[in-house]
């Protein structure tokens, strides 16, 4: 099965929806809860960092018997340090977006804690695309 | 304990989400930090925080918590009650502060 959301950058208030979509198609397709618990923690935390540092992009997610894989794009300014966005602790979000409980710096540990596989592919100025694989 | 014995018995004011009321508890949860709250609270937790803005509606949703305190008498938007009378996620407010709700919970025997 194939879906596809399209993230909007400028509603920033409502990020989390193609998340919340994918949860409710996984449920029903009866993937057990531990699973997509993993699966909307990560893909959550891709797209928030999408809506807020990449003016939002694309998500493509591939489902199959055997895993979940979700493509995340967007044409943003893209992550000059991979390694040190991995950091715990480690964000760059505005007091704006900290203000509402974001830019924790978990993001990107969060994708890593809960994914079986996770890459993030990103050239400054070009944009940045997060592909995450979880096992069913 | 389900949500709705724990919000009579604590007092809290239902602000949306009335279809989630009969979610069994299993413990509490507290934290504003949405990264944070997101990787960590359990589902079937209280989830406490002070937060009132619409993206409270998608940690809910995607962490499975069973309802969302929001304390501290700290103001909740419109687009949040909406989004969670939508997706029956049970929201209630607060006047009293965490540590206290957090006593009373305990008292009650939920954590």
């Amino acid at each position: 099965m194939r879906l596809h959301y399209d993230v909007s950058g400028g509603e920033f208030l409502r990020a989390g929806e193609a998340s919340s979509s994918l949860k409710k198609v996984l449920k029903q397709l009866g993937v057990s809860s531990d699973v997509i618990r993993k699966i909307a923690i990560a893909m959550y935390e891709a797209e928030i960092n999408m809506v807020i540092h990449a003016n939002g992009g694309v998500v493509d997610v591939d489902i199959d018997s055997e895993a979940v894989r979700i493509k995340l794009e967007d044409t943003g300014p893209g992550i000059p340090d991979i390694a040190l966005a991995m950091t715990e602790g480690y964000s760059t979000a505005s007091d704006e977006v900290r203000d509402l409980g974001f830019g924790a710096g978990m993001g990107l540990p969060n994708m890593k804690k809960n994914a079986d596989f996770l890459n993030v592919m990103s050239e400054v100025g070009k944009g940045t695309t997060v592909e995450i694989k979880v096992n069913l | 304990m389900t949500v709705s014995e724990a919000a009579a018995k604590l007092n809290l004011r239902p602000i949306a989400g009335s279809k989630g009321l009969e979610t069994e508890i299993n413990g509490v949860y507290l934290g504003d930090l949405l990264s944070w709250v997101m990787g960590r609270a359990k589902e079937r937790n209280i989830w406490i925080t002070i937060q009132g803005h619409v993206n409270v509606a998608a940690v809910a949703l995607l962490t499975g918590v069973s309802c969302v305190i929001v304390a501290e008498g700290a103001e909740i938007g419109g687009e949040l009650a909406a989004k969670a009378d939508a997706e029956g996620i049970p929201l209630f407010a607060s006047d009293m502060d965490v540590f206290t709700l957090v006593k009373l919970i305990v008292g009650l025997g939920i954590a």
